[in-house]
């Protein structure tokens, strides 16, 4: 069922679901932007309907709600442990298609890679459900179509927003009740069909071929062009790597925390192991290697799907205007090259095109 | 609620035993069933986890050699007999015991990586009849950093052993690097073996490479890899190689397997 609601009764609605829910979404955060005078749009739990930034694309993506930055995993005493709580409250998060797809990316990594699940992402993953927001026509940097992570039915809510009002579509039931009310109507929500960013993934269907990726001089070109600060990953639904990290609260040092940091594959020290020896020393072979496990790795293991969902905010992100999207599309152009046997662009050619938006 | 694979044990250390200057063996009390070349996530409160291969174990205890090189592995080393220790796992595979049997084995090891096979070869040394034969090379930096001395003596009472310094000459070992040695390996004599090889990345390399040389066929050689690891797990992709993520399908994997792991 759909219903046409005014943003005054919305809100109404919003209040009557925060007594069991906590809601996020995504919210302006003024002059925290990037560059001076311009915002920031990060999750966070709202408080009117009017809070929800709907015709923009979020900076970050909603990961946080459910992987924060830092966690608590646990409290030490002496010698003792306590697990970190939740609250129980649960949890609604406004999201698009792409993030929402991006979020079975996580579940897969956190709750089945390995054949065990992690209590810390599932005890918050068991209360989320999902309001879909519709794209409209996305934005230069989305290429969700490509990915085929455009479109979801994993939702409870969608909703349009039109000036003073908007359209929902109520799809479980244990919402329908705050809707009799309201004005039924015809309304679905409608997906992006066509993105202006359109990638090519390459088909990598040997062991030759990967090793000659490997390779490949484009990925040095990143080495004087990545500052390897780890925006990218930041900000990408899907990257879900880590640290653990213990803190002590007190002088004593008696009792004190064991955190998870999200880590990232582009920093210097994320392989590094003792005697300073480490696996991917450059900022081209950490290129190589998240690339590859965006469009390859993820899914030669998991056989679904690619791990990227196209939802493009790396390239806005990235301090050095590097596009992840040119540098898929880079990739595919060497991989046809490669299985046609021609000689692939050197350092010198890759510097002359090299992607800025 | 599912159970908190993030959450780790209190252990109480048994015993200690010091190897060398920097590397002590811990004898953890558990009766966690351990299989040969697995390891922990060991840990102290409030310093930090680490994982830790198991070097040895019995009944209700396994044995961890540490060489202490930073934050928790210094810490490891201020703790004394009857001490708690932290301990999550264990983790990962390990190798290939029950193909091993009634097969001739070669085990080729480099400074600490003796730990991760120790386990092994103290099997075969008390049930001897469960192998053709044993040939062991064991290579350390110098003589300061010869670990287990008691069980090496022993393992040479039953296996065919090489032992060798990098350059220091002292008895009972040769000088040289592993990888000078492997030819003395009468490889043309077995019917059906394998190979272990556990050491330093570039130890296992060119020891691989040696062995290749030598004739012996990928398949026959196990290696295990050591990378950064914060979980043991599968979720934090420390260790992921390509699809493969070492904390689960390795530490030990076959050549065949082990030679297509691209960094
Ligand atoms: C499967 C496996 C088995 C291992 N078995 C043993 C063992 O039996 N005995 C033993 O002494 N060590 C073993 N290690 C290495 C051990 O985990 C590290 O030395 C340990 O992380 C050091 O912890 P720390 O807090 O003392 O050092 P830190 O203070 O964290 O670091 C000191 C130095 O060690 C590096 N380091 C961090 N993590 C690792 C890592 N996983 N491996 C190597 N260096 C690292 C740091 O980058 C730094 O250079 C094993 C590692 C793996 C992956
Ligand atoms: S990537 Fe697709 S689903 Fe995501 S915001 Fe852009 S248009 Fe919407
Ligand atoms: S690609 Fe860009 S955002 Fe990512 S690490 Fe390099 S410089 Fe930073
Ligand atoms: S150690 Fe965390 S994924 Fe392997």
């Amino acid at each position: 069922m759909s219903y046409y609601v005014s943003v005054k009764r919305m809100n109404e609605i919003l209040k009557e679901l925060q007594k069991h829910y906590k809601v996020y979404a995504p919210m302006r955060f003024e002059k925290r932007g990037r560059y001076s005078d311009t915002d920031l749009i990060r999750y966070a739990e709202i408080n009117s309907i009017e809070d929800v930034v709907y015709d923009e694309k979020s900076d970050f993506s909603p990961k946080e709600v459910i992987y924060p930055i830092t966690q608590a995993l646990f409290y030490f005493t002496e010698y003792e442990y306590m697990e970190s709580k939740v609250d129980d409250k649960k949890i609604l998060i406004f999201a698009r298609p792409c993030d929402i797809n991006g979020f079975r990316r996580l579940d897969t990594i956190f709750l089945k890679n390995g054949g065990t699940e992690d209590i810390y992402y599932k005890r918050l993953r068991e209360k989320i459900k999902f309001i879909l927001m519709e794209c409209g026509e996305g934005w230069d940097t989305c290429f969700c179509v490509s990915m085929g992570s455009n479109k979801t039915d994993d939702y409870s809510l969608a909703v349009r927003f039109e000036n003073d009002n908007i359209l929902v579509e109520v799809k479980d039931d244990e919402f329908t009740n705050l809707f009799v009310d309201e004005k039924e109507i015809e309304f679905t929500p409608e997906f992006v069909t066509s993105n202006p960013t359109k990638v090519n993934i390459p088909e990598i269907d040997s062991q030759e071929l990967l090793e000659k990726i490997y390779d490949l001089d484009m990925w040095k070109s990143y080495n004087s062009r990545c500052i390897s600060c780890g925006a990218c990953n930041a900000v990408c639904i899907t990257c879900s790597c880590f640290n653990t990290l213990d803190v002590i609260y007190t002088e004593n040092g008696k009792v004190g925390e064991r955190r998870r940091v999200q880590a990232s594959c582009m920093h210097e020290d994320f392989t590094t192991m003792a005697g300073g020896l480490g696996f991917r020393k450059t900022a081209g072979e950490r290129m190589r290697f998240r690339t590859l496990h965006k469009i390859y790795d993820y899914k030669a293991r998991f056989k679904d799907e690619h791990m990227c969902v196209g939802c493009g905010r790396c390239d806005e992100r990235c301090p050095e205007l590097i596009s992840f999207s040119t540098t898929i599309n880079r990739l595919y152009d060497e991989v046809e090259k490669l299985k046609k046997g021609e000689a692939t662009q050197t350092i010198e050619q890759t510097a002359s095109t090299e992607e800025v938006k | 609620m599912s159970e908190n694979i993030m959450l780790p044990n209190p252990h109480k250390i048994i015993n200690i035993i010091n190897e060398t200057e920097n590397e002590y063996t811990f004898r953890v009390e558990t009766n966690a069933k351990v299989k040969h070349g697995q390891f922990f996530q060991v840990s102290i409160p409030k310093i930090g986890e680490a994982p830790i291969s198991v070097s040895s174990m019995g009944d209700n205890w396994v044995e961890l050699t540490i060489r202490k090189v930073g934050k928790l592995t210094n810490e490891i080393f201020n703790l004394k007999p009857g001490d708690k220790i932290f301990m999550r796992g264990p983790y990962g595979n390990s190798f290939p015991k029950d193909d091993f049997k009634g097969k001739d084995l070669v085990v080729i090891a480099g400074g600490t990586g003796v730990s991760p096979v120790r386990s092994l070869l103290k099997y075969f040394y008390e049930n001897p009849d469960e192998i053709r034969s044993l040939h062991f090379i064991a290579g350390f930096k110098d003589e300061k950093s010869i670990l287990f001395k008691e069980d090496l003596k022993n393992f040479k009472t039953r296996f065919n052993t090489i032992y060798t310094l990098d350059k220091d000459k002292i008895e009972g070992f040769e000088v040289g690097l592993v990888t000078e040695h492997i030819k003395k390996i009468p490889f043309n004599t077995f019917e059906n073996y394998n190979v272990v090889i556990v050491g330093p990345p570039v130890m296992m390399h060119f020891a691989a490479l040696e062995c290749l040389k030598n004739g012996v066929p990928e398949e026959k050689i196990w290696v295990s890899f050591e990378r950064k690891m914060s979980c043991g797990v599968g979720k934090c992709g420390h260790c992921k190689i390509n699809e493969t993520y070492v904390c689960l399908e390795g530490p030990v994997f076959n050549y065949t397997k082990a030679k297509k792991l691209l960094d």
